[in-house]
C-alpha cells in the first residue's frame, strides 16, 4: 500500500514547503531585503572611492550572504517542531532524509537563490572588476547550498530549545568559515585575472560532502532533539 | 481473536523525565481488537508512554515489540501500520484544510483525492478551502482525525483525541475505534473522559503519579 517512491515524497514536502512559503511573503523576503540592506549600507558608511570598495567587495557580499541564511535558519524546522508536523515526520515509514533533504531543497530555494540572483546587481554597487562576476556567480552557486545544508544541521540540533537563536550561531557560523574563506579567495583571485579552480574544486568538495551528508546528519539531530 | 502474539508488547518499561522516575517495569500487551485507555492525572506520564509506543523517544530500559519484532530495529515496517497523533495536531495554519489532510493522505501512501470526502466525514465540508489559521482548535483537531477514516494502519496511537471535539464528534470517533478493533487493528489512547463504549472492549492502563 504505502509505495511511494523516494522522488514522490519528495515531490510532495518541498511542494508544501514552498506552498508555505508563498503564503507567508514577508518571512520569505526578509533574508532577502537584509542582504541587500547590508550591502548597501557598506558604500555609505565606508565612501564611496571604488579602489577601496572593489577591494572589500567579495567579503562584504559573502560575510552578508552567509547571515542572512543565518536569519533565515531558525524557522527550518521550528514551525514543524510547533505544530507536530515534525512527529508526524519522524514516525513516517518514508525515509528520514528525503524528508530532510526537500526541506533543506526548499530552504535553499527560497533564500540561497534569490541572493544569487540579486548579488550582480549589488556587486555592481561596490564596483567589482568585471573578470570576478563569474567567480562571484559559480562560488555563490556552490556555497549557498553548503550554507543551507550545514545551517540545517544547526537548526536541527537546536529545535528543541526555547531561545536557540544565539546557541544556533554558535553552531553554525564556525562552520561556515571555510566557504567564506575559499569563495572570497577564489573572487580575489578572479579579479588578478588568475585561474581560481582549486577554490572552486575545495567548494564543490564541501557542496557534495554536505549534500550526501548533511541530510543524514539532521535526521539524527532531529531524533535526538524531539526525544 | 485468534492471534497467537499480541500487536503490541511492552516489556520493562522504565521511563524517567527530568530525573523523576514517571514509571517503571511496567509491561502489558496489547492484542488485536483492544481499545487499550492510557489513564492518569496530569503528569503521570502518559504522553511520555504514547510516544514511547509511537517510537518517538527511547525507553530508560525495557523494550518494545510489534509482532514480536523490536520496534526499534524493524522500524520502517512498524511506522507502515502505525498511526501516531500527538498533542499537537500537525495541521499546518498556512495551508487549507483539504490541502492538510491531502498531504497528510499522500505521504502515508493513500490516495489524496479522497481528501475532500474524507473531510465531509468529520463535518469540515464548506471549510476544505479555508486555510486552517482561521479554523477553530477543535476544526484542526478534526482535520487531523480525518486521517483515521482512511487509514490502513493496525495500530493507532491517539494522544487526548476528544480534546475540543463536540459530543456527536466524540460519538463517531467511538464508532470508528470500535469497527477499528474489530477489524483485527488496536487502539491506544489517553482521554481524562469515560469512554461511552462496553466495558469488555476496553483494557486500561493506570499510570499514578509518583514523587520520587
Amino acid at each position: 500500500m504505502s509505495s511511494l517512491s523516494y522522488r514522490q515524497t519528495f515531490a510532495l514536502v518541498l511542494k508544501r514547503d514552498l506552498t508555505i512559503a508563498f503564503r507567508h511573503k514577508d518571512e520569505m523576503l526578509n533574508p532577502l531585503l537584509f542582504f541587500i540592506i547590508v550591502v548597501t549600507l557598506f558604500p555609505l558608511g565606508i565612501g564611496p572611492q571604488a579602489n577601496t570598495l572593489a577591494k572589500i567587495a567579495p567579503g562584504i557580499i559573502w560575510v552578508s550572504a552567509l547571515l542572512a541564511t543565518l536569519l533565515s535558519l531558525d524557522r527550518l524546522f521550528k514551525a514543524d517542531h510547533n505544530d507536530g508536523s515534525l512527529e508526524q515526520m519522524l514516525i513516517s515509514p518514508q525515509p528520514l532524509f528525503i524528508f530532510t533533504l526537500a526541506k533543506i531543497t526548499a530552504h535553499w530555494l527560497l533564500t540561497g537563490l534569490p541572493l544569487i540572483l540579486v548579488a550582480p546587481i549589488l556587486a555592481a554597487l561596490l564596483y567589482l572588476p568585471e573578470q570576478s562576476y563569474s567567480a562571484l556567480f559559480l562560488t555563490l552557486l556552490l556555497g549557498t547550498p553548503v550554507l543551507s545544508f550545514m545551517g540545517a544541521i544547526g537548526a536541527a540540533l537546536t529545535v528543541g530549545v526555547k531561545k536557540g537563536g544565539v546557541l544556533l550561531s554558535l553552531i553554525v557560523l564556525p562552520l561556515y568559515i571555510p566557504v567564506l574563506i575559499f569563495a572570497t579567495s577564489a573572487i580575489d583571485t578572479a579579479s588578478l585575472n588568475l585561474p581560481y579552480n582549486g577554490q572552486l574544486a575545495i567548494i564543490a568538495a564541501l557542496f557534495f560532502g554536505s549534500l550526501t551528508l548533511a541530510p543524514f546528519a539532521v535526521g539524527a539531530a532531529l531524533k535526538v532533539s524531539t526525544n | 481473536m485468534s492471534n497467537s502474539s499480541p500487536l503490541v508488547q511492552a516489556e520493562h518499561l522504565t521511563c524517567v523525565r527530568e530525573d523523576r522516575i514517571l514509571f517503571d517495569q511496567l509491561s502489558f500487551a496489547i492484542n488485536a481488537g483492544d481499545i487499550v485507555q492510557v489513564e492518569g492525572p496530569n503528569g503521570a506520564g502518559k504522553t511520555s508512554l504514547l510516544r514511547l509506543l509511537a517510537g518517538l523517544s527511547q525507553p530508560y530500559e525495557g523494550s518494545i515489540s510489534y509482532l514480536g519484532k523490536s520496534i526499534v530495529q524493524y522500524a520502517e515496517q512498524y511506522h507502515q501500520d502505525l498511526l501516531y497523533l500527538g498533542h499537537m495536531p500537525g495541521v499546518k495554519a498556512e495551508l487549507s484544510a483539504q490541502e492538510n489532510l491531502a498531504f497528510d493522505l499522500a505521504i502515508s501512501g493513500g490516495d489524496s483525492s479522497l481528501a475532500e470526502d474524507t473531510l465531509a466525514k468529520v463535518n469540515l465540508l464548506g471549510f476544505e478551502d479555508v486555510t486552517a489559521s482561521h479554523l477553530s482548535a477543535g476544526q484542526h483537531r478534526r482535520i487531523a482525525l480525518a486521517r483515521l477514516w482512511q487509514s490502513n494502519a493496525k495500530v493507532w496511537i491517539l494522544d487526548e483525541p476528544f480534546t475540543a471535539i463536540d459530543k456527536q464528534g466524540v460519538a463517531a470517533l467511538e464508532q470508528l475505534f470500535v469497527e477499528h478493533a474489530q477489524n483485527g487493528g488496536c487502539v491506544i489512547l489517553t482521554t481524562h473522559q469515560d469512554l461511552a463504549l462496553p466495558e469488555n472492549m476496553v483494557k486500561k492502563i493506570t499510570l499514578a503519579y509518583r514523587l520520587f
